[in-house]
C-alpha cells in the first residue's frame, strides 16, 4: 500500500516508456478521438489494432489491462442491459409482448461496451507506462500554452506533485492515529456500514487537523527554499521531445487518417 | 554576517513579545547555538534571519541587507538556508535528487548546472547513493540530510537548523550534527537552535534565551560555568558537565575543558 504513489506505474525500458510523457498523453487524446469518431462496431477494429500495437511494443503484460478494467465491469454490465432494453430497431428477435429483443439493441450494446473498454484500456496505457512524476511534469509543459489565459498550469502540477509526495506520510499518520484511538478502546471492526462509517471520525478529523500544520510547515520550508511561484523556474529533467516521439505521433495521425478514409468509403 | 540590532517582535493577538530588545552579531563562519526551553524564544529569533518573521521593531541585516526589504527577500533565503524540526514536512517530491533540486529550480539556474549542484549536495551529506530513492523510504536521520542537502544546492553562506535534531532518534541526532559540524569544518557559518544542551558542547559560542530575552552568551566552557543562571532558564548544563562538577566537589582536580565523556575519561585516567 504505500507504494500507492507509483499509481498503476509499471517501471520498464521499452519504447513507449521512453516516450516523452507530453507525446503520450497527446497520443492518448487522439487515440480516445479515434474511439469516439467510430459509430459501427466494426471499425472499431482501427482503434483496437492501435491499443495492440502499443500493448506489444510497450512489454505490458495483458493481465494489468485486464485488471484495470475489474473496477469497471459492474459498469458495463449495467450499461449493456440498459442498453439491451431501451434501444428500439426492426430486426425483432424475441418478443415477448411487453419488450422486444432487437438486433439493433444488441449491436448497439456491444459497440458501447467496446467503446468503454477501449478508453479505459488505452487511459490504462497512459498510466501504466508514464511514471506519476512524468506525467505530473508532462501535464504542466502541455497546459503551458494556457497561461495566457491565467490558467495555473505551474500550480496545478506542483499541487499535484505535493499530493503524490504527501501520500505515504498521511497514509502512515492514519494509521498512527487509528492505532492511537484503538488503543484508547476505539472500536473499527464491529458494527453495520453507519456503524463502521462513523467509527471512522476519530481518525478523519485529526487527520485533517495534522494535515493542515503539515501544509504550513512545507509552505515555510518552501518559502525558505526560494520558492516564489512559477515564473522563472528550471527544471532538473528537462523533457525532451526526441525522434521517437515524432515518430510515435505520426504513426498515431496515419491510424486516424485510416480511420477517416474507411469511415468516408464506407459510410 | 548576521545582525540583530534591538529587535522586538509581538505575534498577532499575543499578550506578551516573543522577542524583547534581542542584539545579536553572529560572524562568518561561526557556529552559535541557541539554546532555551519550549517557549524562550529561540525558534522565533531563528525565523528571523531569513526573513521569516519580520521585527515589530529594530533591524536584522544579514551580509548587509536588511530582511524587511522586500526585493531582498529572496537574495537573503539564498544565502541563509533552513532546516526544520519535521523531516517529514519539509521535503516537496517524492524522489531524493528531485527535492534537492527543488531550490535550485526555483532560482530559475541552468538544468546542467543544477545536476551538478545536486550530486554535490548529496556527496557533501554522504547520501549519494540515495539520489534515486523515494523519500518516504528514507530513515529520519537520512530525511533530514536530504533536507540539508536541499539547502546546500542553494550555496548558502548561513544554514540555520531550527531544532533539527528534535524529532530524531540518537543515532539520526548523531548523524545530523555529524553532517552539520563538517560543514562547518569546511566553512560554513552555522545557527543550530535546539533545547539539547548536549548539542551545544561542539560550538563556538552559546546563546542562552528565556523568555524571549538573550540571558547568557559566551564559550560552551562559559555557559556552563554558571548552572545557577541556566537554572533560571529551565536549562542544565549537559550530563558530563554535571559529573565533572560533582566529581570536583568530592575531590577530583579537572580541568574547564572537560566536555565530553572522551575528554573526562582522559582526565580521569591520563594514559
Amino acid at each position: 500500500m504505500r507504494d500507492i504513489t507509483l499509481g498503476q506505474y509499471v517501471a520498464g525500458n521499452s519504447v513507449i516508456h521512453k516516450l516523452d510523457p507530453r507525446t503520450k498523453i497527446a497520443m492518448m487524446i487522439l487515440y480516445i478521438v479515434m474511439t469516439f469518431l467510430v459509430k459501427k462496431i466494426w471499425f472499431m477494429a482501427i482503434p483496437f489494432a492501435y491499443l495492440v500495437l502499443e500493448l506489444i511494443l510497450s512489454g505490458i503484460s495483458l493481465r494489468y489491462i485486464v485488471n484495470s478494467l475489474k473496477p469497471i465491469r459492474f459498469l458495463l454490465i449495467f450499461m449493456f442491459l440498459l442498453n439491451l432494453f431501451f434501444t428500439s430497431g426492426e430486426h425483432v428477435w424475441l418478443d415477448l409482448g411487453f419488450w422486444k429483443l432487437t438486433g439493433e439493441a444488441v449491436m448497439q450494446s456491444c459497440f458501447l461496451s467496446v467503446r468503454i473498454i477501449l478508453l479505459v484500456a488505452g487511459a490504462s496505457m497512459l498510466t501504466l507506462t508514464t511514471s506519476p512524476i512524468a506525467l505530473t511534469d508532462g501535464i504542466e509543459r502541455l497546459f503551458m500554452p494556457l497561461k495566457v489565459f491565467h490558467f495555473p498550469a505551474h500550480e496545478l502540477a506542483m499541487m499535484m506533485t505535493i499530493a503524490l509526495r504527501f501520500v505515504p506520510t498521511l497514509m502512515d499518520e492514519s494509521e498512527k492515529i487509528r492505532n492511537a484511538q484503538m488503543s484508547r478502546g476505539a472500536d473499527f471492526e464491529s458494527g453495520n456500514i453507519f456503524k463502521r462509517v462513523k467509527s471512522m471520525i476519530p481518525i478523519l478529523i485529526p487527520l485533517f487537523v495534522s494535515s493542515f500544520r503539515k501544509a504550513d510547515e512545507l509552505a515555510t520550508a518552501m518559502e525558505s527554499r526560494c520558492y516564489h511561484g512559477g515564473d522563472g523556474r528550471t527544471r532538473l529533467h528537462q523533457l525532451r521531445f526526441q525522434k521517437t516521439d515524432l515518430f510515435a505521433i505520426l504513426i498515431t495521425l496515419l491510424f486516424v487518417a485510416v480511420l477517416i478514409v474507411t469511415l468516408v468509403l464506407f459510410s | 554576517m548576521i545582525q540583530f540590532d534591538h529587535v522586538t517582535f509581538q505575534y498577532e493577538k499575543a499578550e506578551t513579545p516573543a522577542l524583547t530588545d534581542v542584539s545579536l552579531v553572529i560572524e562568518q563562519g561561526e557556529f552559535v547555538t541557541i539554546v532555551g526551553h519550549n517557549g524562550s524564544g529561540k525558534s522565533t529569533l531563528a525565523k528571523h534571519i531569513n526573513g521569516l518573521l519580520l521585527p515589530t521593531e529594530g533591524v536584522v541585516t544579514v551580509c548587509g541587507m536588511r530582511t524587511d526589504h522586500e526585493e531582498d527577500t529572496l537574495a537573503i533565503r539564498q544565502k541563509v538556508g533552513m532546516a526544520f524540526q519535521n523531516p517529514d514536512n519539509q521535503l516537496v517530491t517524492t524522489v531524493v535528487e528531485e527535492d534537492v533540486a527543488f531550490g535550485p529550480e526555483n532560482l530559475g539556474i541552468a538544468p546542467n548546472e543544477i545536476r551538478v549542484r545536486v550530486d554535490e549536495a548529496l556527496a557533501a551529506v554522504g547520501m549519494s547513493d540515495y539520489a534515486t530513492f523515494a523519500v518516504h523510504h528514507l530513515s529520519g536521520g537520512q530525511k533530514q540530510r536530504i533536507a540539508i542537502a536541499g539547502i546546500l544546492a542553494l550555496k548558502p553562506e548561513i544554514l540555520v537548523l531550527d531544532e533539527a535534531s528534535a524529532m530524531l532518534d540518537p543515532s539520526g541526532r548523531a548523524e545530523l550534527l555529524e553532517t552539520v559540524s563538517k560543514l562547518h569544518d569546511e566553512g560554513m557559518t552555522v545557527v543550530m537552535v535546539t533545547q539539547y544542551m548536549e548539542e551545544t558542547v561542539g560550538c563556538d559560542r552559546v546563546v542562552v534565551m528565556n523568555g524571549g530575552r538573550i540571558v547568557l552568551t559566551g564559550t560552551p566552557t562559559e555557559v556552563f560555568q554558571q548552572p545557577e543562571l541556566l537554572a533560571e532558564s529551565n536549562l542544565v548544563p549537559p550530563e558530563t558537565v554535571r559529573i565533572r562538577d560533582t566529581l570536583r566537589t568530592i575531590g577530583f582536580t579537572l580541568s574547564d575543558r572537560v566536555l565530553t565523556a572522551e575528554q573526562l575519561a582522559e582526565e580521569l585516567c591520563p594514559s
